[in-house]
């Protein structure tokens, strides 16, 4: 038997990455005390890194490798860039709300960079194990970096429900993939594909893997009515981590779901279309009515959150280019949304104060109409109103949804998101129609200004020029299906 | 004609690069600054827009000043501009409003002065692009951007109840649009990936369908006019709203109601607008026999003319409804009318709530003592807004009576007891706040109107007699457009 070397070269990004968090942990643990930026700047050189090492080997065929468990094909670079850059972005707004903590160490940057890893993993995924590895390794440091703030009781127990609750879905997960490892002999997504069109397989231990396997998914979408852990973890955890968990990992799970449900599972999708359907109607009701009754931002942006991935959820029903693409761009868009609401939360927040409940937003616009705008900006988008991106989010969903045939389902879906802006509304309101409680000053650091500034007015800028981003969705899903 | 210039686009962006100028002034350090960028850029505003009337043809139907770009090609969304006989005249009504209402708020507004200002221009350039929008999409993206600023007039400068008078508005009117866009999108499939507002002129339509798309757009035009029984907001709104946004809101935005009407449900529908037509007369019947005697009981002065402005908007529906020129060109003239009308009524009791703080009837008497030029200018304008002959009131009013009156003789006789009762409520407010001995000693100190406000009142008392007394110039522009239009709602489009 020959030992033949595989080809490294599309995992290039991982390989260096896994090699740079080796770098942070040591390079902390050497200077971390005397100079301790040192973690923050090689996390954020890292991912420099990585962005150029998946741009200088770009190209357009799909090359598996690793005995076919590893893909690289256009879907996975444009959705790495996008997680790059999401996680870039994340740490220069948290880098001052995690100073000011006493987190700011090496492990929060080395977990973010480990989470990150696991990522790229779940996104060049082509077999099944490599899915669920890559799915563990983002949890499990997602898990611990909720657990950061160890002395803090609602960290730690948000970190206890998000753990027991992700490690029940991850064995959902792979109960539903040991199904359809029994039905179909492989677990390679190639194979499992083929041997579904083949047909000659027993569809009920198919069809209940797939429950499973939708289960798992709809957890780590945070979709009704596995949504649960969502509003803890959001409450409970500082704002840095919950702008972490909120916003790159939806990509993943994007890429996790297109992998598994579209690549390898797309000949079942008849049955997985009804089950996507009332998981997406759930999460849109709970999301938008619970949202209504919270007290607390972070809660609000929870259960605002569940039905956002309900709404993404309806583009994938349709089981066609068409929709896939209108999801990823529904994906995208939520987190440049999700980015610039949490970079406005830590920006208010200080040493000792969380600006977390929602009157905390009091009179924002006397006190720095700049932010206020940007907040502005940033619900409306989340509401769905032009001029901002968010309405073209919806409407390419919507039109997904309509072409797929489900009338109804689009008038239930506009209407539910009617109620949602309702909860969207109160935060201008208070932005903008009450008087401020405090006079503090806001006085962000130069770097997070411009990115705060820049994340604001993409909210615009994309609502008024959609087009790039459309069509770099559309070239992904068009590329690689 | 003036071919290839970007006529359209200028009347839309410049409004809002002035606004973006003022809000750049930033705090009320800079206030004289700001209202000195609002006046020039909503008075450019105002004269970018005449060539619109100077240069357009008013022998055909067809689009005029269009611009048609590739905007989202994903799908097929195009920057499409134009305007017809229809559109003109209510872009012109719009630029004409948007300097007054800024002198308006000159002295008045003393908080956030240039977030008001700015507010107000983004607003107008935004409401343009309603009018001149032949992309459905580009016309929604409008349509929607129109509620922010109007939210946050009514939010930040609003009277104490303003909170929920803000969110009601965003919210009903938000309820509408959304059916809408539904409404568009399946559109979209049906013609095969056009959201061009022409294309969907001449899409066939099973009646199912017309039916459906037609109730979601009435959801959406029927919140906006506002036809009874969804016109509660409004009352509300105009309340709680700065003199400014109540202006506004009764001259510009209730417009975008009736020509919602005009260039989607009749032309897209016709087989719809035909089968329910009778609904569309009942209620607006209703708006304009019910609430007149509803405006009757109020004794806030402000909730009295928003009743009154949704009985003159039931007379707009009614024209359309009964598919006739004299309904439709009259409608369209009390659409105009009522433009300059409840704009001159909201400043008039702006003037006095300026002074006095207290919109309640039972507040003033007398006013006309102390007051006098402002008594013959509102008493001009209470004249109008009850329909006198010779004011731009009586125009409309009149051609819709005598369009309802070739259909049927009681849609007539209905439409025209509004004559008594427009005259009641206005009137009788009018007597009871400017006439009689001054009771209240408050009214006592009230000071005459000063050159700013005259000016304001001059220029409206000019376009509302002027209207009135040769309504020519706005009758012939639409002329053709009215008539193509009813050629092409008499089509099925029923295969």
């Amino acid at each position: 038997m020959n030992f033949m070397l595989p080809n490294f070269a599309p995992a290039y990004p991982e390989i260096f990455l896994l090699v740079m968090v080796c770098g942070v942990l040591m390079a902390d643990l050497a200077w971390g005390d005397k100079k301790p930026g040192t973690a923050y700047l090689l996390a954020q050189l890292a991912l420099f890194g990585c962005m150029l090492i998946t741009f200088g080997t770009l190209q357009p065929d799909t090359i598996h490798t690793f005995s076919g468990m590893f893909v690289d094909d256009t879907l996975a670079d444009i959705l790495k860039m996008l997680v790059y850059i999401t996680v870039s972005v994340v740490l220069v707004y948290s880098r001052t709300y995690i100073s000011d903590r006493g987190i700011l160490s090496g492990e929060f940057f080395s977990l973010a960079l480990f989470a990150t890893l696991g990522m790229m993993v779940m996104i060049s995924a082509s077999h099944f194990m490599t899915l669920y590895l890559g799915l563990e390794l983002l949890s499990l440091s997602l898990y611990a970096m909720v657990a950061l703030r160890r002395d803090s009781a609602g960290a730690t127990e948000a970190a206890i429900k998000f753990f027991v609750l992700g490690a029940l879905a991850s064995g959902f997960l792979l109960y539903g993939m040991s199904m359809i490892y029994g039905a179909t002999g492989s677990l390679d997504i190639g194979s499992v594909t083929k041997a579904i069109e083949g047909g000659v397989i027993s569809r009920g231990v198919l069809v209940v893997g797939l429950v499973f396997i939708v289960a798992g998914i709809s957890f780590k979408l945070s979709a009704a009515p596995f949504h649960m852990w969502a509003p803890d973890v959001y409450e409970g955890a500082s704002s840095a981590v919950v702008l972490f968990v909120g916003s790159a990992p939806k990509l993943a799970a994007f890429g996790f779901v297109m992998r598994l449900l579209v690549e390898g599972l797309g000949a079942m999708s008849g049955d997985w279309q009804g089950m996507l359907i009332i998981l997406a109607i759930t999460s849109m009701v709970i999301g938008n009515i619970a949202a209504i009754a919270q007290s607390n931002i972070k809660r609000m942006l929870a259960y605002s959150t569940i039905s956002h991935m309900g709404f993404m959820l309806l583009g994938l029903i349709g089981a066609n280019e068409n929709g896939y693409s209108a999801a990823m761009f529904y994906v995208v868009v939520y987190v440049l949304m999700t980015m610039g609401t949490f970079g406005i939360i830590m920006l208010l927040s200080r040493a000792g104060f969380e600006a977390d409940k929602l009157d905390d937003y009091k009179g924002l616009n006397r006190r720095n109409p700049w932010y206020a705008f940007i907040m502005l900006l940033l619900m409306f988008s989340m509401a769905g109103i032009p001029p901002t991106v968010g309405i073209y989010a919806k409407l390419s969903v919507l039109q997904a949804v309509l072409n797929a045939g489900y009338t109804w389902l689009a008038v239930l879906a506009v209407l539910l998101s009617l109620i949602g802006v309702f909860y969207y509304l109160r935060i201008v309101k208070l932005m903008y129609f009450d008087e401020p409680e405090t006079d503090a000053v806001i006085a962000p650091k130069g770097d997070v200004r411009v990115l705060l500034s820049a994340n604001g007015l993409a909210i615009l800028a994309f609502g008024i020029f959609p087009q790039s981003l459309i069509a770099l969705c559309t070239y992904a899903i068009q590329h690689s299906t | 004609m003036l071919f290839g210039f970007p006529l359209l686009s200028l009347v839309i962006w410049l409004p809002i690069l002035a606004g973006v100028a003022v809000l750049a002034t930033g705090g009320d350090r800079n206030a004289p600054l700001a209202r000195m960028i609002a006046l020039v850029g909503s008075v450019a505003g105002f004269l970018v827009a005449i060539p619109l009337y100077t240069s357009f043809d008013p022998l055909t139907s067809t689009m005029q000043f269009v611009e048609n770009h590739v905007w989202i090609e994903r799908f097929n969304v195009h920057y499409h501009l134009g305007v017809d006989g229809i559109a003109m005249p209510l872009i012109l009504l719009n630029a004409f409003t948007t300097p007054l209402v800024v002198i308006a708020g000159w002295e008045v507004i003393t908080r956030r002065v240039s977030q008001y200002m700015g507010a107000f221009l983004i607003m107008s350039g935004i409401v343009n692009g309603v009018f001149s929008s032949l992309d459905a999409i580009l016309f929604y993206v409008f349509w929607e951007a129109s509620l922010i600023p109007m939210f946050l007039i009514i939010g930040v400068w609003g009277g104490p109840n303003r909170v929920y008078a803000a969110i009601k508005f965003f919210l009903y009117t938000l309820l509408g649009s959304l059916l809408m866009l539904v409404a568009f999108i399946y559109l979209y499939q049906v013609s095969e990936g056009s959201f061009s507002i022409l294309e969907y002129h001449k899409l066939p339509l099973s009646m199912a369908s017309q039916i459906l798309i037609f109730i979601a757009f009435l959801l959406a035009f029927a919140v906006k006019v506002p036809m009874w029984p969804v016109h509660t907001w409004l009352p509300d709104a105009h309340v709680e709203a700065p003199t400014g946004g109540s202006v506004v809101l009764a001259a510009i935005l209730l417009k975008m109601g009736g020509y919602g009407f005009l260039r989607f449900s009749l032309p897209i529908l016709p087989d719809a607008s035909h089968q329910l037509a009778g609904m569309m007369i009942a209620l607006s019947l209703i708006a304009v026999v019910y609430i007149g005697l509803v405006a009757l009981v109020q004794a806030d002065m402000k909730k009295l003319i928003a009743y009154s402005s949704v009985a003159h908007m039931g007379f707009v529906t009614l024209g359309f409804f009964l598919f006739n020129n004299y309904g439709l060109e009259g409608a369209m003239v009390q659409m105009v009318s009522h433009g300059f009308i409840s704009a001159a009524m909201f400043l008039c009791i702006g003037v006095m709530y300026d002074r006095l703080h207290s919109r309640q009837i039972a507040d003033y008497g007398g006013v006309a003592h102390r007051m006098p030029v402002f008594a013959a200018f509102f008493m001009l304008f209470a004249m109008a807004n009850s329909g006198l002959p010779g004011t731009s009131g009586f125009v409309g009013e009149f051609m819709v009576i005598m369009a309802s009156m070739k259909v049927n003789f009681w849609y007539a006789f209905l439409a025209a007891t509004t004559l008594i009762t427009g005259a009641a409520y206005t009137l009788w407010m009018y007597k009871r706040v400017i006439f009689g001995a001054v009771v209240h000693p408050a009214v006592e100190e009230m000071k005459d109107i000063g050159a700013r406000e005259i000016l304001v009142l001059t220029v409206l008392a000019v376009a509302v007699l002027g209207m009135g007394l040769y309504p020519l110039p706005l009758t012939e522009v639409m002329h053709t457009t009215v008539d193509d239009l009813l050629a092409h709602v008499a089509r099925s489009k029923l295969q």
